[in-house]
């Protein structure tokens, strides 16, 4: 296995937003290997969620296509990738700000990126028009009690 | 997802039972617009305490609501928000306008 990280998992589902739970749930699973508390995996299930809506609504405009999902563990770190073939952004900028929406008449609120943005660590936006979009997101769980942890594990090797 | 009418109070509480995302919200919206012009009330309360998922779908949800009661005259509130429910509600500024409220 590649050294650079600890883990990895790849699903990709059809662009049916019927699979919207289907996938929050699994990154869910995924991530609970770092031991997250209920408030970072609520978090980490709410980010996936606006990432895959975006795709399947935005993206593919509801036709449909393939939304993929990869997510790894580099020690207390989850990246995960979002990517679909869809039409992609034009004005990625613009689509980050809050209560911008290209749907206003379907009672969309336009806070999908700002939610990323402030329930993950880092949230990066490639996308291509025509091509397709990415969305890399990073979030660090934090280990409790980790100085105990390795203070008790220094005087044991000592 | 249930409601009840109470009718000397006019207050029509809705009991929101589903994962609220874009899946589901369209069941929400079509049974809570249903019940509101079915009852006309005063007052509506969504109930969280049985909502263990929600993402920004649930901001649209709300605001489309307040819109519809505003246009009959009906104040609207929500109970029982959990904190991961509350952080997503208090990001859209909405609760300036759809206070929490008790509701047992």
């Amino acid at each position: 296995m590649n050294k650079s990280f600890d883990n990895e998992m790849k699903v990709e589902f059809v662009s049916k937003s019927s699979n919207e739970s289907f996938a929050r749930i699994t990154v869910a699973a995924f991530a609970a290997q770092l031991d997250p508390t209920v408030e970072e995996l609520s978090d980490i299930k709410t980010a996936v969620s606006e990432a895959v809506t975006n795709s399947i609504i935005h993206g593919y405009e509801n036709k449909i296509g393939i939304v993929k999902i990869i997510a790894k563990l580099e020690g207390q770190k989850l990246i995960i990738e979002i990517s679909d073939k869809g039409k992609g952004i034009e004005d990625v900028e613009m689509a980050k700000e809050p209560l911008y929406t290209t749907k206003p008449n379907l009672e969309r609120s336009g806070m999908g990126f700002t939610i990323m943005e402030s329930f993950m660590d880092s949230v990066e936006i490639e996308s291509i028009l025509g091509l397709g979009t990415k969305i890399k997101m990073t979030k660090t769980i934090k280990k409790p009690n980790l100085e105990e942890y390795e203070k008790d594990f220094t005087m044991v090797t000592k | 997802m249930e409601s009840y009418f109470n009718q000397d109070e006019k207050l029509l509480v809705f009991k929101v039972s589903e994962e609220i995302d874009d899946y589901k919200v369209p069941e929400i919206r079509r049974k809570a617009d249903y019940e509101i012009q079915r009852y006309m009330p005063k007052k509506i309360i969504f109930d969280f305490n049985n909502v263990t998922f929600m993402d920004s779908a649930g901001i649209g949800l709300i605001i489309g609501r307040y819109k519809f009661a505003n246009l009959i005259g009906a104040t609207l509130e929500l109970a029982n928000l959990t904190s991961s429910i509350r952080k997503i509600f208090e990001m859209s500024g909405i609760l300036r306008l759809v206070p929490e409220t008790e509701l047992i």
